[in-house]
């Protein structure tokens, strides 16, 4: 079992969510994130021009088994690339163990992946 | 004797009471908008406590210090007693609560300029202050038969009444405050945006609204044609002054900063409004058009200049809108007067009755607001501990915050 986190941009979110499906990854959780980067923004609020370094973003936490790992880091690499600075980061990481709540199994069959 | 009282004046005066009064929420709108969310109940707060000790303190003592006889300096005391001023084409009772009205919104306009870090106990006392004695007695000069009338300084709906009154009290109160913390970091202002610029615009918009209550309804009559065609012309210019003011603010802020400002253009509007209310009944729709432009422009230098300049941190822009349009729109008003106007070949004695009118209310405001908040803040201090300030006003001055989940 894997942890896949991956940051990305907010207006990606429905593509990535979309090809996160096609590749049978049908559960995951995602908020919304406040982040500090390369990327900036210019505002200005009443005449004080200011830059913002603080950049919205949404975190994207994916739990499965190891044979999801490659297509699901594809189908985000795929849909939340835009090619300019500030597209995110992927994380994976390893899962020792997952509990399903209401029925008491544990391992790696009580993720919801399809297959 | 037989009664003069007209029931369509008296309807047309009381709806026009009713749209000043809808103002109230316009400016509890535009200052809660402007300000964060942290403090949006202590704001909202501040903006009941104006309409509804104003209301108490105008009928106790204020109408009878504004409009009573008196001297040329001050009525006199009518406690809890309006009668006195008797019935003329409107009853008293109406001519009253439209006088109301205008005294709420005097102090209405400083709690934007002094938000997000003053006592709310203190600023209750301070509202009891403005509207039971300051704005009386500066009104008493123009509109209650005071030293200013009888020069002839005309200011028909109160830019310098009620607005100059307002925005300067609202100058001195932000002076002794002090910046909010964080406003500047080494001596350059830093942006605290407005939490909800939706209800800021739409505050403008009712603010816009009322104002057609505020200018034509300052006519107190709407029988007969010369009344008739008084207040559509006042409905006219009120109306071309604000387009050109949020205009000029517009197009201004897109050649200084780059982008259109919606945050400026709604205090253009405003500025507009408070410019045109002076000589809205005197001035040609061309005349308003100008000093509707020439109150944008300046109230875009104005709030660069406080904000830059002289470092008095002022989040809703209340001191350059009400202070600085209200003072320029009443001596405007001496230029583009069509009957009594510079311009118009009238001469400089008007100008000059305007200009020393407007100062002397600018500087009894300034004063009497200095002294007040000095004192207050001598006696117990008037701005809260860093802590409520960093947390929010909301918890600890009022116990509930606006936002919940």
């Amino acid at each position: 079992m894997k942890q896949i986190k991956a940051i990305i941009r907010r207006t990606r979110f429905e593509d990535v969510k979309e090809a996160l499906f096609a590749a049978d990854i049908n559960w995951f959780s995602y908020s919304e994130v406040k982040a500090i980067g390369q990327a900036r923004q210019d505002r200005s609020y009443r005449g004080v021009i200011y830059s913002t370094d603080i950049i919205e973003r949404t975190e994207i936490t994916i739990i499965c088994r190891d044979q999801f790992v490659e297509p699901a880091i594809e189908a985000i690499m795929k849909t939340a690339r835009t090619g300019e600075i500030g597209d995110g980061r992927i994380f994976v990481s390893p899962v020792e163990d997952t509990y399903s709540i209401r029925t008491g199994e544990h391992g790696d069959t009580v993720l919801a992946d399809r297959k | 004797m037989e009664s003069t009282i007209s029931g369509l004046d008296t309807v047309w005066v009381l709806i026009a009471a009713m749209l000043v009064f809808f103002m109230q929420p316009g400016f509890a709108l535009v200052e809660a908008g402007f300000t964060r969310a942290k403090n949006s109940a202590n704001i909202l707060m501040k903006n009941f406590v104006d309409f509804m000790a104003g209301s108490v303190l105008f009928w106790f003592i204020g109408f009878g210090l504004m409009h009573g006889s008196g001297n040329g300096f001050i009525g006199e005391l009518h406690l809890f007693d309006f009668s006195f001023f008797g019935d003329s084409n409107v009853p008293a009772a109406c001519s009253f609560i439209f006088q109301t009205v205008f005294c709420a919104t005097a102090a209405t306009i400083v709690s934007g300029a002094m938000a997000e870090r003053t006592k709310f106990s203190m600023y209750v006392i301070f509202s009891i202050a403005v509207s039971a004695l300051i704005y009386p007695i500066e009104g008493h000069w123009a509109w209650g038969g005071g030293w200013l009338s009888e020069l002839g300084f005309h200011d028909f709906a109160g830019s310098a009444v009620v607005h100059t009154c307002g925005g300067i009290i609202a100058l001195a109160g932000a002076i002794i405050l002090g910046p909010r913390i964080g406003k500047y970091k080494n001596g350059k202002p830093v942006a605290i945006p407005g939490h909800n610029l939706t209800l800021g615009a739409l505050g403008v918009f009712i603010l816009w609204f009322g104002w057609f209550g505020f200018n034509p309804g300052s006519q107190l009559s709407a029988t007969g044609p010369e009344n008739a065609t008084a207040i559509s012309n006042v409905m006219v210019t009120t109306n071309m002054a604000a387009a050109t003011g949020g205009l000029a603010a517009m197009v201004l802020t897109w050649i200084l900063y780059k982008k259109p400002s919606l945050s400026l253009v709604c205090n253009g509007i405003l500025a507009g409004l408070v410019g045109i209310t002076a000589g809205c009944d005197q001035v040609s729709p061309a005349g308003a058009a100008i000093i509707g432009l020439l109150c944008g422009i300046a109230m875009v230098f104005s709030v660069a200049f406080f904000e830059k300049v002289v470092k008095v941190d002022d989040p809703v822009g209340a001191i350059s809108v009400h202070g600085i349009c209200g003072i320029l729109g009443t001596i405007l008003t001496g230029l583009f007067s069509v009957s009594d106007g510079l311009f118009y070949g009238a001469g400089w004695h008007f100008l000059g009755v305007q200009a020393l009118g407007v100062l002397c209310i600018a500087a009894w405001s300034f004063v009497c607001g200095f002294v007040l908040f000095f004192i207050l803040n001598k006696w117990k201090g008037i701005r809260v501990e860093k802590r409520i300030e960093e947390d929010g006003l909301d918890i600890y001055e009022h116990g509930e915050t606006s936002y919940n989940n």
